[in-house]
């Protein structure tokens, strides 16, 4: 991995942004199977895990994802209202903003955390997310705030 | 945890061998950390390849296994159940989906193959920590409950009750029949469907199985499949059935006059009035938003002739709650808007009907005894143009897709005028003729030939009224000429769209919709009567537009996967469940708030998770300030393990 540098443009061009994206098994998950289904192609920069629903995301993943070196954390779950067990992306939705807001306090670039909506059906939109996420990363460069200096 | 894991990479002929360097990924897993057996097959799902996961298991003495293949909501199950086969817990068996999430997904083979390494290492980090489950039994309440009482619900029910089930059949309007109820002849036989309706009706009403609940709508849903609680909203009952002689002196002294909605408005009702002769329950019933009485000082002569004593105004709604162990919803179509279609003077002209309307004018139980006549005047329309897709197969304006029965009805309806009407004229513009069925295509051929049924192949762009008459403008696009035929009524053949509520009923048993708005299946092609939600079934149009035929076929299909789910003794609960690390715990109940299920209560000043209430969807996880609550098979070491196999270099 290149470090860090104060003029990151010629370097960011060549950094591939490592993106871990945390998927609701319900939607988001069922949704990137859509979009294999449907030969949408999308950039191969994220890593998907599977988790049972949003609301069971620890803010100490996002954190660990950092520490370990990720240029960017995505966390995708049903629409409001649609939560397969009810309200649990309601209950991520508070604790996310709140990392968010954690992780600017702390040197992060806003950009590096993003959460999404994507439903079961939403398989071309899936792909959108990841291209438009590892889009905006590219620019940011590799990320060192947080990732662990040994 | 498990020390001696095997991977197994599928090559899915080429569907993931083509983008995937499939061998890469086996030699690179196999250089993992208690990785002790890696594979490539071309096929790991045929008999085969789940022979060779069978055999390297006692071979190699294997306590882990993942299978690098397609996602796991295809053969996750496939994999488990080899896996116990070859003696080794399916809960220590993973997939990683390297198809869906990989090979389709990307083109560059080496990014490709990066991917899959990492996704499968993931699976191995999992796996290795996972605990080897055995299912959680959880009773069944044997007892359904049905949504809606059109031929879909009442056959669902019927089948259901014929299997020994009770069910709770609830139906929104105050009699059972739904649509069906209302139309003349069905097609391609022509015979009444009233007569074919009421049989089955009649049958619902005296199943002691069945309980019907009319002028009902289910409220809320909670619990899960074989033990949903549901609470329903009965509407007041200001007509006991039980007493109601139907002797129609309510009616007849009713100062009220609004329009018969099973009419299709076609009629006047009173405030208290049957809908039918034929109605289930046999009762008179009262609108109350219609009705003075209940403001008594107003009105009340409905209740001063009643001998029977029948009416009281001061019944309340009902709500209560019952339980059922699975769900069957049957909530029906609507007719697409008429006022939506202007363009064929929808709504302005009272000659220019919905398919519905039609179906009234020619039902013996209808405003006319079964006469054509036109609304306006009375006359018998002596010509009469009929258009196909109202509303249908028009993207841009209106309905996306085929309502799939308007070509038969039509066809039905024009033979049916020219039955009624021998010397008059019926023309009928269409798109194509859509006609797949036992018998329809025949039918659809001798409206024209043996009723001379003249169809035009285009579309109308204008109904207008002119000297008495609706000119109707349209194009006839295999002879390339614009047509102008100067008709004495219109009938529209109108889209099918979901029944007003399909939203709502579906938000409240938390079950998918369509982008058409109709009720998702779970699968379209293999779980065409599953719901996304387990426990709960789809019948009739609510799914999609369907004939009569196709309802009752699919409202028994629906019946018969309620009576395989309730035929067991007790179901078999997923066994990933929350565990609490009972050292860690300090009783602060972060978690039994965040429980959506009420599955967690403190004992002994700890947490304790009731594990058959458990859904594990790990909301406890989330709010845990000191980690002390996990999710079976995915603990949080886990999720951290996999982290880090993702992001390793």
């Amino acid at each position: 991995m290149p470090n860090s540098s104060q003029s990151p443009a010629p370097e960011a061009q060549a950094h591939e942004p490592r993106v871990v994206a945390f998927l609701c098994k319900w939607c988001s998950s069922a949704g990137s199977d859509l979009a294999g289904v449907s030969r949408i192609q999308y950039s191969a920069n994220a890593t998907p895990i599977t988790i049972p629903c949003t609301g069971s995301m620890s803010p100490l993943y996002v954190l660990s994802a950092f520490n370990k070196g990720a240029d960017g954390v995505l966390v995708s779950g049903c629409h409001p209202g649609d939560c397969h067990y009810m309200e649990g992306n309601y209950l991520a939705r508070r604790k996310l903003y709140l990392v968010k807001q954690l992780l600017q306090f702390v040197g992060l670039e806003a950009e590096r955390f993003r959460m999404s909506w994507v439903s079961a059906a939403e398989g071309a939109k899936f792909a959108e997310v990841i291209d438009e996420f590892v889009g905006d990363l590219r620019p940011l460069g590799p990320q060192t705030r947080l990732k662990a200096k040994h | 945890m498990s020390k001696r894991t095997g991977v197994f990479v599928c090559h899915c002929g080429k569907n993931i061998a083509a983008t995937v360097d499939v061998k890469k990924v086996a030699r690179e897993l196999a250089k993992d950390d208690g990785v002790v057996f890696c594979e490539d097959y071309v096929y790991m799902c045929s008999d085969p390849g789940q022979g060779a996961v069978i055999d390297a298991i006692k071979e190699n003495d294997l306590d882990g296994m993942v299978i690098s293949c397609c996602s796991p909501t295809l053969h996750e199950k496939t994999f488990r159940d080899a896996s116990e086969l070859g003696g080794l817990s399916g809960f220590r068996c993973e997939i990683a989906n390297i198809r869906e999430q990989c090979s389709w997904v990307h083109k560059d083979p080496d990014e490709a193959t990066d991917k899959a390494i990492k996704i499968s290492r993931a699976a191995v980090r999992r796996v290795q920590r996972n605990e080897p489950l055995d299912p959680i039994g959880v009773p069944v309440t044997r007892r359904a409950l049905v949504v809606g009482g059109g031929i879909a619900g009442i056959q669902t029910a019927l089948d259901l009750a014929d299997a020994g089930l009770d069910v709770i059949l609830v139906e929104k309007q105050s009699t059972i029949g739904g649509n069906m109820l209302k139309l003349s002849e069905t097609f391609p036989t022509l015979d009444c469907s009233q007569c074919i309706l009421s049989p089955k009706m009649v049958a619902v009403s005296k199943n002691p199985r069945i309980r019907l609940l009319t002028e009902s709508e289910v409220e809320s849903v909670s619990g899960f499949v074989g033990n949903f609680r549901v609470r329903i909203k009965k509407k007041a009952q200001y007509v006991d059935p039980e007493l109601c002689k139907l002797c129609d002196d309510c009616s007849q002294v009713c100062p009220v006059a609004v329009p018969n909605e099973y009419d299709e408005g076609l009629t006047n009702r009173r405030a208290i009035f049957i809908p039918f002769a034929q109605a289930i329950p046999a009762s008179f019933t009262l609108d109350e938003a219609a009705c003075l009485g209940l403001k008594p000082v107003v009105c009340g002569k409905c209740e001063e002739v009643c001998e029977a004593g029948a009416i009281d105004f001061d019944k309340r709604p009902t709500v209560f709650e019952e339980e059922v162990g699975a769900i069957v919803v049957a909530t029906g179509y609507d007719l697409y808007g008429m006022d939506k279609l202007g363009e064929y003077g929808a709504g302005r002209y009272a000659d220019v009907l919905d398919g519905l309307q039609f179906e009234r004018l020619c039902s013996a139980s209808g405003a006319t005894e079964g006469h054509i006549l036109r609304p306006s005047d009375h006359k018998v329309p002596k010509e009469i143009v009929f258009i196909q897709c109202s509303g249908s197969r028009d993207p841009e304006n209106h309905c996306a897709w085929c309502s799939k029965i308007c070509c038969m009805y039509t066809a039905k309806h024009a033979t049916l005028y020219k039955h009624h009407v021998p010397d008059g004229q019926a023309y009928v513009f269409y798109i194509d003729i859509r006609s797949g069925g036992k018998g329809y295509e025949e039918f659809v051929q001798r409206s024209m030939e043996k009723d001379g049924v003249i169809y035009l192949r285009g579309r109308v762009s204008r109904v207008y009224e002119q000297g008495g008459k609706l000119r109707v403008l349209g194009v006839d696009t295999l002879s390339g000429r614009n047509v102008e035929i100067a008709a004495d009524m219109v009938v529209l053949a109108q889209a099918m769209e979901p029944s007003k509520g399909t939203a709502e009923i579906a938000k409240t048993l938390k079950i998918g919709l369509g982008k058409d708005g109709f009720l998702a299946e779970a699968h379209p092609k293999l779980k065409p009567v599953e719901s996304v939600t387990a426990g709960i079934y789809l019948a009739g149009a609510a799914q999609g537009p369907k004939d009569i035929p196709e309802t009752v076929a699919q409202a028994s299909a629906a019946a018969s996967k309620v009576i395989a789910l309730l035929s067991k003794e007790e179901l078999h609960h997923s066994p990933t469940v929350a565990k609490v690390r009972d050292p860690y715990c300090t009783g602060c109940a972060m978690c039994v708030d965040a429980c959506p299920y009420e599955a967690i209560g403190l004992v002994g000043g700890k947490a304790a998770v009731n594990e058959v209430l458990c859904q594990g969807c790990g909301s406890c996880v989330g709010v845990c300030v000191r980690a002390a609550i996990d999710v079976k098979n995915v603990s949080q070491l886990q999720i951290h393990e996999m982290i880090s196999a993702v992001l390793a270099a």
